[in-house]
Order: C-alpha cells, then structure tokens, then sequence
C-alpha cells in the first residue's frame, strides 16, 4: 500500500513526545488562513511511496527514537490517506514502533460507517493523537479554514470514547483566536474528556509568507502580526479555566 | 613513597612514569548532578574583568596589542607576566606580560617578519639576519628539498594548508607527568631512555640520542620558568592548587617554543580531581577555593595568543589556538571516567562566560551518567561552546587515556603524536581527472598529463576510472611533500617541551586530509543518476557543467550516494598507504575542514554537483549546504557511514541548530494537563 508523501523529517522534535521520525503527507481539505505548509494542500503531487520504505528509513536510525520518542504522521491531513496508514502502523505495531497522529479530524463524519470501520481499527493502533482545533466556534471556523468544525468536535468524543490519548493543540492568532470567550469555550469543551492529556498552545508565526509567495496563493493574514509568546501563558489559562469549570460540574477529578 | 603522595593508592604509576594507572587507582566516579557547583569569586571576576579589558583594546588596535620583536622565545627568554599577582590563583604567560606575542622565527622567519609586519611590527634586523643566514628554519629546509611538482601542486591548491611555513602542532604533552612526578623524576627516566638506546650508530640512533638530549634541556629550563615565578616543580605537586599549577607550566613551555597548528592540553581533569577529592576531604582547600583554580586555570588558557599573518588567519577563521581538553568518557574497565573536576571545566563557562577557547571537549558515550549528559546538554544550548567526539569509537583503538588535539585527531596521551599534514583537495583531483592534470582555473599543466574526458555527457565509469587514477597520484605527492615537511620540522623545529614529556618509543601518526568529499560524493552521485553535459573554454578545457535531472545527494541517508561517499574515502585512503612515510608514521587520514572549507572553495572551480567556483565547501564530512532535506538525523547518518578504519585521524561535523528546533521552551508532556490544572 503506496501514500503521498510530501517530505520526511527524520529529526522532529516538536511533534510529539520525544525525537520523532515525522511523515508528512500530502494533500488536505482545510484552508486554514494560517496554515504554515500550504506545499501540502494539493491533493496530487508528493512523492509516492510504500509503508515499508517508510519503516526501513526509520529503523535505519531507530536508536534516535527509541527513548519515548516513535513516529508521527502530519501533513497534509493524515486521514485522508486511512488505508496507507492503517498498513503504516501495522508495520510500527509489528516493531513496537509508538505511534501519533497529527490531525485537524476533518476528515471524521460520524454517519461515514464504512470509513469509521477504517478508523476503528486504525485507533486500536494509535497510541496518541494530537488534535489541532482551529477554533471552537462554528461560524468563526468556516472563516478561519474553509471548512465546518462540527464533525471535528465529534471526533474528540470518539477518541474520547476509544480512549485513545489525545492532545489538543491550539494556534493562538491575534485578533482572530485570542478572545478569552472563545478559548474559555474551547476549555469547556474539552475538559469533558477524560483522554485529554496535554494542551499545547502555540503563538501564531508568519515564518510561512516566503512560502506563499513562492507558491504564488494570497496570504490572508499578511496585516496580522505574531503573536507574541510571552502572552501565550496568559491564554492558555482560559483555556484551563474553561476545562476545570467542566471538570468540576461533571465531578471529574482535577 | 614521597610525601605529596600520601594517601594515594599505590601501584606500577610509582614505579614508572605511568599517569594512567595512577588515574585508574584514585579517581572517584562523580554520577551526581551539577548542584555542587561553586561561581566565581570576586578575585575572578576583577582578573576576568581585566581580560576582557584587554580584549577589547587588543580589537580597538586592530586585533594585536603588543608583539615581541627582539627576543626569540624559548622556555626561560622571558620574565614571569601577570595580570595581578595578589589575585592569580594560577599563574604564567608566554611572555612577560598578558597579550604580548612572542617571536618564534623556528618555523620559518619570513612568516615570523611578516606576522610581525602585517601588524605594524619589525623583527629586530640582527634576528632577521641571524635566521636568514647562520641559523636555518624550518621553512628553509622544506623549500630547499620540494620538487618543482610540489611547489606547483601547493600554488594551486590541489595540496592546501601545508605546515611548511608555520608550526606543525598537533602533539600533546603529557603536561599531567610535571605534576604526578615533578621534573627531576622526568629527568632521571630521559636519562635512563638516553642509557637505553641502541650501540650502533644508524641515523635513527643518533636522532633519538639528540632528541632526547633536547629534552632534558627543555625540562631543565622548565624548572627555572617555574622558578620564576616562584614555584619548585622539581618536586611533584603537593596539592590540586600546585597541581593545576604544574600542569599548566608543561603546557607553557609548549606553548612558549611552538606556535603550533593546534596546541592543545589533552586530557587533565579527571587526573586533577584525585588532587581536588584528596585536598576536599583533608579540608585543604574548599570547594569555592577549587573552582577559583580551575577558573583561573581556564582563564589563562584563553589567553594563549600566537603572532600570525592575516593569510593564516583566513586559512583557519581567525586566531584559534586549539587548547583542546576532553573531558568525560568511560574506562575500559566500564567506570565513567566523569569526575566533580570535569563538571568544574564546564562551569567556567557560567563562570567567565561562554569561549570557543578552551575547546572543551566531551567524550561521548550511551554510558556516561544521566547527570553529566543533562550537565552537557544544558551548557550546550546555553553557552554554544562544547564540542562532542564518539568515545565508544575511539576507545577501541585508543584505550581510555587518550586526548584529542586540535578538533578530531586522537591520540593516547605522551604514547602517541602526529605529524600533522593538512589536506588534499579531492575536489579539485576530481575536476584534474577530467582535464587531464590541467589546473582548471590557472589552466596550467599541474597534474599528470593523463587522457582527459571526450565527449560532452560525462559517463560515470569513464569518469572514475579518471578519477582514480589522478587519486593515485594526488596520493603520492601529497605523501612525498609531508615526508619533507616532517624531516626538515623534526630537523630544525623540534618539539622537545611536548616530546620531553612523551614515551621514548612513541607511535607516529602521519596524518593527511581531505577536503571536499560531500562535493565529489555529490558529483559522482549527478553523473552516474543524472545527466552532467560538459562545457569547455576556447582552449578545450571543461570549465562548467550542464546538470540534467535530479539525482541522489550526500546527506539524506541514501545508500546510493552514501556508498560512493565511502567508496572515495577508502579509494583515497588505500593511495595513502602504498607509500613510504618518514619515521615509520602510521598512516591515517581524516575528514574535518572546519574552517578552511571557504578559502579551498575560492581555489576550485565549478564542480558537477551544481557548485560554482569559488563557493565554500561544506566544512569537514557534512554534506553540502541546503543539500540534507530530510533532517538532522539523516544527514547525520550519512556521515556515520563513512569508514573510520579509514580516517582514523577522525571525522567531524560542524551541526547547527536553532534552540527551537531541539523542541519547545516549555516541553509538552504526555500528562501536563494534569499539572497545567493543579497549578
């Protein structure tokens, strides 16, 4: 079973715990006006390849990974290539190998039954999700990405039901994904899963412009500056705030 | 047993000059963390104060302050020096005061006129003239014995930093064995070496009984150098404060009479903190009293100044000196060889703040302690000073009391030295292969005439076999010019400090290098997977390449190229070893222009990888700039991969990495939500 693969990066440090071996994958449905690798948006293009060209590399260097680090797909939207995925950790399973999944999980849609057979199986072979949500209202998602936010929101409850673990991820944009309301929200909702692990929330960089410009598409957000990451604690505690109220109602503890 | 050994274990080191076992019997294994550590005292930081004060009027006097011209420098020319003697804890310069560089016209005296001329400075006439006729230098007798082909091969850089016209550097003394033994001790054992030699007279026998004289002399001047500042190393150290004291005398002297290559200290501080551990539980001195020496120590090595001309400079980046200290590493009995003293080399660079001198040097292993690898990491990121060599590599061939001199090159320490041989440029071989020994930017007949290439596709096995063969001969030359450059240094620049404090029978390195590998892996790689159209000058000479398609690249953990990586290296390696080399040197080779890779790459023309000419080379065995595009770990890979029984005189790469990129300030781990809402 042959993916799409964008590019390799077989030194990733901030994707996931550990020193991790990263796949990104080419092709995703969001737009997100953010995005820093819009080379991955195309749905064609990349570099075709097999799973098990992608576990030879990363056992050719195993003894990087092996100290809680493992494998992570990114991309692009790893879900949308379920079938190359679910041989990928096949093959990780078979070595031990841990595994994460970095998803925006735009591509769950609860009523989807064949595909959701697909991510069954696929789940009992993940050990960690990293779900980035864009923004935690309807409205302002669509704006934000292109793209509706609801069966997102649904795909936290199913991992949450699969209790497979899941980190949320969070950009913080200024003017755009720092109002306190939205992110006590976003804590809110989240804090009624009991497979939250860790938050991460990331100060907004504009690092990718070069990359639009040499791709010759609009940056959207050319008059919004980075987000300042001394601020970036200050935000994140809305975000807690929104998740310890939850707690506290549904009598989980801490 | 004498009274500066009380308390210490005993064994063959008292019977014979032996440092290693005397380390092996008394070090204490530290497996803690940096906790214990001590900062710097007021005395520190005034005498710091006043370096950095220095410093900054030697830039505002365009890099010199002041420069000997009058006396030539030996162990006892000059005076003691000092910063503040009421404050020194350890003391000494190379001259008589900080900052001043000495005059050594023994390399050769044109490069010593003109390293003082370039800075505003004359040589004294009368020494001018004594070095030009009554005394020959080292650089003298290379030129009068080069070939024609030498000179040629050395004007267009296909031989390139050749220590023919400075010190070649590279030795260390075992500086330790002034301080375990004193100089007596040393002189009584050269005396008996000078008893021991053999009865017929062969040029072998008649140079080591004239060697060794020449180090008795020099351990004699040490003793009243030391005198001079009123210590007595005749005897041995007493304490770590003596100690360090001692150790660092030995590398005075060396420093004193070589402006080597690199100078370099070796491995001292495991050896020292037996003193420091003997001296803390006697209640001798404290551990604030301890790290003030070692500070004061470091300080002084920082302070190692040579006169050198603005070409030198830009051969090697700058003024570096090499005071290389390796530090950590793991016995061959198991035992990490980390003590408390090796976190106190480390420390200085909270202390006196973060400098590429000392070159701190860690052995690396997967067996080193947990708190020592965190120690590293953490002055790593923070201070950007530490340089890391594969101790679970070198250990093998090396044993566990070995140091490295300048940046890659190992060697067990007062057993073993170098003849330190810069580098060929492979680059340039490759592109002589194809224009059959024309150089292809003086487009003078340099090399062989052999065939050249015809056609206009280059074809990968016509290329190699070209290739090879102008290896060959690179090879051969490039050992015929160093066995004359160590002769004529061995002749009229004899190391006699360092060697006085070696073995009698020591092991020679006869090093080489090569420059350029990642841009012939590169180009080899683009002919055999792409295709490369040549393009010639009016006169017939290939001076550019047309590059269709892509094709593997060095660097990203692809066996394609990576083989052909290796394969240069062996090929190059097994051309060195067909031939005779001087003093029955063990050959070796290594990978490690750091620095020089930006002056080879002004030499060299466009090259098939897509290189233009005059673009720097990666520096050492790195792949080419921007060439790695699958991570850190993959082009690390790709260097792995290259043969170290084939470059034993090492292989470096230079990585560079921004903090983020090594993760997040504030790590995310898998259950911090929990922490997050407790706080």
């Amino acid at each position: 079973m042959s993916g799409r693969i964008h590019s390799l990066e077989s030194f990733g440090t901030v994707d996931g715990p550990g020193t991790r071996f990263v796949v990104f994958v080419q092709g995703c449905p969001m737009r997100c006006a953010y995005c820093h690798n819009p080379d991955t948006w195309a749905m064609t293009g990349g570099t075709i390849m097999e799973a098990s060209e992608i576990i030879e590399q990363y056992e050719r260097n195993k003894p990087f990974y092996q100290n809680g680090g493992g494998l992570t797909v990114t991309g692009g939207e790893p879900l949308m290539q379920i079938d190359f995925l679910i041989e990928l950790f096949t093959l990780c399973k078979e070595k031990g190998i841990h595994t994460c999944i970095d998803t925006s999980g735009i591509a769950y849609k609860p009523t989807n039954t064949e595909y959701n057979a697909k991510l069954d199986h696929l789940m009992t072979m993940t050990d960690l999700v990293m779900l980035d949500i864009k923004h935690i209202d309807p409205e302002k998602h669509k704006e934000l990405t292109k793209q509706p936010n609801d069966g997102i929101l649904a795909f936290a409850a199913y991992l949450n039901e699969k209790k497979v673990d899941m980190w949320i991820r969070h950009v913080v944009v200024p003017g755009i994904t720092d109002d306190e309301e939205y992110l006590y929200k976003l804590g809110y909702f989240i804090g009624q899963f009991t497979n939250l692990k860790a938050l991460d929330v990331l100060p907004y960089h504009d690092m990718a412009k070069k990359k639009y410009k040499e791709l010759n598409i609009d940056y959207a957000l050319k008059d919004v500056k980075p987000m300042d990451k001394n601020l970036i604690p200050e935000k994140k505690q809305f975000i807690l705030n929104g998740i310890k109220k939850r707690r506290e109602e549904m009598g989980i503890a801490k | 047993m004498r009274p500066e050994w009380t308390d210490f274990v005993t064994g063959k080191w008292d019977k014979e000059v032996n440092v290693r076992d005397f380390i092996q019997r008394n070090y204490t294994p530290y497996d803690g963390d940096e906790a214990f550590l001590a900062g710097p005292t007021q005395n520190t930081k005034d005498l710091w104060n006043q370096v950095l004060d220095l410093q900054k009027q030697e830039r505002a006097a365009g890099g010199v302050l002041d420069m000997d011209t009058k006396v030539v420098s030996t162990i006892t020319s000059h005076g003691p020096g000092y910063l503040d003697k009421s404050k020194e804890t350890i003391v000494g310069f190379q001259t008589d005061k900080p900052f001043k560089r000495s005059l050594q016209p023994y390399g050769g005296i044109r490069m010593a006129e003109k390293a003082c001329a370039d800075n505003g400075y004359t040589v004294d006439p009368e020494i001018s003239e004594f070095f030009s006729t009554h005394r020959k230098t080292h650089n003298a007798g290379v030129f009068d014995a080069y070939t024609p082909e030498m000179r040629a091969c050395r004007t267009a850089h296909i031989i390139t930093g050749l220590p023919d016209a400075y010190g070649r550097g590279r030795i260390i003394g075992d500086y330790r064995r002034v301080a375990l033994y004193g100089i007596d001790r040393l002189i009584e054992d050269k005396e008996d070496q000078k008893a021991s030699t053999g009865r017929v007279m062969t040029d072998d026998v008649i140079r080591l009984r004239e060697e060794i004289s020449e180090q008795i002399t020099a351990l004699k001047m040490m003793k009243q150098m030391a005198a001079s500042y009123g210590c007595d190393i005749s005897k041995p150290a007493a304490n770590v404060q003596e100690a360090i004291q001692w150790t660092y005398f030995g590398y005075l002297c060396a420093v004193k009479e070589q402006n080597g290559a690199a100078m370099s200290l070796g491995r001292t501080s495991t050896f020292l903190d037996v003193y420091a551990e003997r001296d803390l539980k006697n209640g001798t001195f404290t551990e604030e009293q301890i790290q003030e020496f070692v500070d004061h120590f470091i300080m002084k090595l920082r302070c190692v100044k040579f006169a050198r001309t603005p070409e030198y400079n830009q051969i090697f980046a700058g003024d570096p000196v090499w005071v290389t200290e390796s530090l950590g590493g793991v016995g061959i009995d198991g035992r990490p060889l980390v003590t408390k003293m090796s976190f106190r080399y480390l420390n200085t660079l909270n202390n006196l703040g973060a400098s590429p001198e000392p070159n701190l040097t860690v052995l690396w292993s997967t067996r080193l302690p947990e708190g020592w690898k965190k120690f590293c990491a953490k002055m790593s990121i923070k201070t950007s000073s530490i340089q890391y060599e594969n101790d679970d590599l070198m250990r093998v061939t090396h044993g566990d009391d070995y140091g490295i001199a300048c940046c890659v090159s190992s060697m067990r320490i007062g057993k073993e030295m170098q003849f330190f041989g810069a580098r060929a440029n492979v680059a340039k071989c490759l592109l002589y292969a194809l224009n059959g020994g024309i150089d292809e930017v003086t487009k003078k007949q340099v090399g062989p005439k052999y065939r050249p290439v015809t056609g206009d596709v280059l074809d990968y096995d016509d290329v190699m076999e070209k290739f090879t063969d102008m290896l060959e001969w690179q090879a051969e030359v490039y050992v015929n010019t160093l066995n004359i450059i160590h002769y004529m240094h061995d002749k009229y620049c004899y190391e006699r400090a360092q060697m006085a404090l070696h073995d009698r029978d020591v092991r020679r390195y006869f090093a080489t290098g090569v420059a350029g590998l990642s841009i012939v892996a590169d180009s080899l790689s683009a002919i055999k997977y792409a295709k490369v159209e040549v393009v010639r000058d009016e006169d017939g000479i290939i001076v550019d390449f047309k590059t269709t398609g892509d094709f593997p690249k060095y660097g990203n953990d692809d066996d394609r190229v990576d083989s052909i990586a290796q394969e240069i290296v062996h090929k190059f390696m097994t051309a060195i070893r067909r031939h005779h080399v001087y003093r029955d040197g063990f050959p070796t080779t290594s990978i490690l222009t750091i620095t020089s890779n930006v002056t080879y790459g002004k030499a060299t023309g466009n090259t098939p990888d897509g290189r233009r000419k005059g673009q720097p080379f990666a520096p050492g065995a790195n792949p080419m700039h921007g060439r790695d595009t699958h991570g850190a770990v993959a082009s690390l890979s790709s260097v792995s991969k290259l043969p170290f029984n084939d470059a034993q005189d090492g292989i470096s790469n230079t990585f560079t990495i921004i903090p983020s990129a090594l993760g997040k300030d504030d790590q995310i781990f898998a259950g911090d939500i929990e922490v997050d809402l407790s706080k």
